[in-house]
């Protein structure tokens, strides 16, 4: 059964996964993706994916695919005419910069879908970037969270922007659904209600 | 004070329910522990050495009389009779049964109060200045700003999970009682050359490990830009604060990794984006927030009372205790006194549910039935005619709670060290009690005058040891408690962090140490000179050189 929870017109029900993810193979070089290197990479430009990976992941010739950012924007060329056919959608690691994306994506609209890989439940950079896809860069389609997904991150993923939610394996997908609606009336304004109580209601002292 | 309207009550009901929830899901095995542990954190819950700890959350440390009574109920029903004040101005909770937890939620959320946030990587309780409101060198009242902010940071989703624990404090006086340097966001109220209330922003302070004090972000923010402003700090930490070292997540170390400039060019970089939008303040959100702290309907006093300056007079233990824990207040006739939580010899900040009902009664009496808990672990009642002086003086003595020490020596701030703590290397309550018997002489005590001695279990520096003019830090040697000795450092507007004067102590060599100190002092001090400013004068090196004489360790 599928594991996967999609908000359509802000109701959420267990749907079928149509997009495989495509994953880089295990890189023999260590990798600096440990959580947190952000701030190294911006000082010393290192990347966290070496071109042999890049080179030699295995993407399927044909159907829908979410393929790894790195592999998007080094391949792009080979992939152009699916882009093109709204059949490949990009993922991204916590840990990697948002606007290599958006430099090599003018229009990010042109894909269905994005997905953000959480690592650790505790690593909370996906609220951010859900929030800046959205209200930064425009993109309107799905935002797709997947990883270490269980039930409690989904009010504030769904706050940040997110529509879809592949719940980790071993949990219901079913049980996390009623997390939606843990809260009626949150008091910020965030991506899915940008207006704050204050300016939703007119409050009394 | 703030009193919730139906929204903010449904949130604290919703949370309850939520909570609930979760704690039903890992006593059943549907959550593992590592799962659980940022649920229950989240909402204060931490797992301790002998029992969990609840925090409960004090905003900004305001309290009625009915949140204090309903306190002290759940101190004696869920736990041992007693709780105990932290430095974040919160209520901590020693001995309650996960089981129990959210039952106690929901006690508390019947008299507006909660748990949310006072731990966990989030932002947590926003402090300020105990004096807030009624003291005459404020400028602005912050704490309709802090609840402004309390609302805002509650649940916010995108900053749920930081890389650690986000501490935010406010203030608006022209001396710094509220450590805003010493924050990960310090927002500094004052008004500008218009007249206009504006904001000082203080970034990447913070105690810990890593002593930092805080760099000013921005010296100008207009008011209504409060929320987006932090939002463009936050993200940024949030996106790039580091995760792989939970040592070095704080925001004070991206912010000294990056500098304060290239820190500034990109909250400012974010700023841009988010400037204008739709969490920007409105003049009537922080009119109708403002309008819970109006002032108390205060009578109009004379500037003396006869009855006060009789027993003034006449009462030399009254008069110590006016001298040190009555304070000025904005308005003719009245003042602020502090319920001193450091009788000599018990755990400084601890209040058993007795006294609870106690200053909840004084508070009611007295003054307009509400209270502060301070960030230096004391009660305080802001409102109180100088007339009723006499008599609330004799009622707080009869209940432990008139120690005239306030500002002095023994008026420590103390975090529950490895007595509770499972982070603590090592015992923080002893240490404090053996230095308030060793200095159990009020003369004495008045003599040495004002000091502040601020001891740590661990280098999490929740008792603030930093910034103490004497700081002691419990370390771990060879498994054996060890305690570290700092002195010259300060809170206020002139921070500074303590130096360390030389190798650790024994737990029974330590009031002997804290003595030498205090002797070098009492030998080189000039007429008038706190201690603080002979240690600046002079430097460490006369403290130190008689602390640690050959003679004297011999001995």
């Amino acid at each position: 059964m599928s594991n996967l929870i999609q908000l359509i017109d802000g109701i959420a029900s267990i749907v079928k996964n149509e997009w495989p993810i495509v994953n880089l193979p295990a890189s023999q070089v260590e990798q600096r993706v440990q959580a947190g290197k952000v701030v190294l990479f911006k000082l010393t430009g290192e990347e966290s994916v070496t071109p042999e990976q890049i080179a030699t992941t295995a993407v399927p010739a044909t159907g829908k695919i979410i393929v790894p950012l790195s592999v998007f924007i080094a391949r792009k060329n080979e992939l152009a005419s699916r882009i093109q056919q709204g059949d490949v959608g990009v993922w991204l690691d916590t840990h990697e910069v948002l606007e290599h994306l958006i430099e090599n994506q003018a229009d990010l609209n042109t894909l269905p879908i994005i997905a953000v890989h959480v690592e650790r439940f505790a690593d909370g950079r996906i609220f951010s970037l859900g929030t800046l896809l959205r209200t930064r860069y425009g993109y309107k389609n799905e935002l797709r969270a997947f990883g270490d997904v269980l039930r409690d991150q989904l009010f504030f993923l769904k706050r940040s922007g997110f529509t879809s939610f592949e719940i980790r394996a071993d949990r219901s997908a079913q049980d996390a659904l009623a997390s939606l609606e843990d809260f009626t009336e949150p008091y910020q304004g965030a991506v899915d209600e940008p207006r704050p109580v204050f300016q939703r209601y007119n409050r009394t002292a | 004070m703030y009193k919730y309207d139906e929204i903010d009550q449904t949130i604290v009901d919703e949370r309850v329910a939520q909570y609930r929830d979760q704690t039903r899901r890992f006593l059943a095995g549907e959550l593992t522990e590592d799962e659980f542990r940022p649920l229950r954190l989240q909402n204060g819950l931490y797992i301790q050495r002998y029992a969990p700890m609840l925090r409960i959350a004090v905003p900004y440390g305001m309290l009625s009389c009915k949140q204090l009574h309903k306190l002290g109920d759940i101190a004696s029903k869920y736990d041992k009779g007693y709780g105990h004040f932290s430095t974040r101005q919160n209520l901590q909770l020693n001995w309650p049964k996960l089981e129990d937890s959210p039952d106690i939620l929901a006690e508390l959320a019947t008299v507006e109060m909660h748990a949310i946030q006072t731990s966990g990587n989030c932002i947590r309780n926003i402090t300020t200045d105990q004096f807030a409101g009624i003291a005459p060198d404020e400028v602005i009242d912050p704490r309709a700003m802090a609840e402004v902010l309390r609302q805002w940071s509650t649940f916010h989703p995108e900053f749920a999970l930081l890389p650690r624990k986000f501490k935010i404090a406010v203030s608006g006086t022209e001396e710094d009682r509220a450590v805003i340097q010493g924050h990960d966001i310090g927002l500094e109220f004052y008004r500008d050359s218009q007249s206009k209330v504006a904001i000082k922003v203080w970034v990447g302070g913070g105690m810990g490990r890593t002593p930092i004090l805080g760099s000013i972000i921005r010296e100008h923010l207009e008011w209504q830009h409060a929320l987006t402003y932090c939002e463009a700090i936050v993200r940024v930490y949030n996106l790039h604060g580091r995760r792989d070292n939970m040592y070095k997540a704080r925001i004070k170390i991206l912010v000294k990794a990056l500098g304060i400039d290239e820190f500034r060019k990109q909250v400012e970089a974010e700023w841009a984006h988010l400037k204008g939008s739709p969490n920007t303040i409105t003049g009537a959100e922080l009119a109708r927030v403002s309008k819970h702290f109006e002032d108390m309907p205060y009578e109009t006093l004379p500037a003396h009372d006869a009855g006060f300056d009789a027993a003034l007079a006449s009462n030399t233990a009254f008069a110590a205790w006016v001298k040190r824990c009555v304070h000025p207040h904005k308005t003719v006739g009245y003042r602020a006194i502090t319920l001193s939580l450091k009788p000599h010899g018990k755990a400084p900040g601890d209040a058993t549910s007795e006294q609870m009902h106690m200053v909840a009664d004084l508070a009611e009496q007295y003054s307009f039935g509400e209270l502060r808990v301070s960030h230096e672990q004391n009660l305080i009642l802001a409102d109180v005619k100088l007339s009723d002086l006499f008599v609330l003086w004799e009622k707080a003595r009869a209940n432990g709670l008139a120690t005239p020490n306030i500002g002095l020596l023994t008026d420590i701030i103390c975090c529950p060290g490895g007595d509770f703590c499972s982070l603590a290397n090592a015992k923080s309550i002893p240490i404090a009690q053996a230095i308030q018997m060793q200095f159990d002489n009020l003369d004495y005590l008045h003599d040495i005058g004002d000091i502040e001695l601020n001891i740590s279990g661990c280098m999490n520096a929740c008792g603030h040891h930093h910034v103490g003019h004497i700081g002691i830090l419990g370390v771990d040697k060879d498994s054996a408690e060890f305690y570290q000795v700092s002195i010259g450092g300060k809170q206020g507007n002139d921070a500074s962090l303590g130096s360390v004067i030389g190798p650790s102590f024994a737990a029974e060599e330590m009031p002997g140490v804290i003595q030498k100190l205090i002797d070098v002092y009492i030998k080189e001090r000039t007429p008038e000179e706190r201690f603080i400013d002979t240690v600046r004068r002079l430097g460490v090196a006369p403290f130190k050189a008689h602390v640690y004489a050959k003679d004297e360790i011999a001995a």
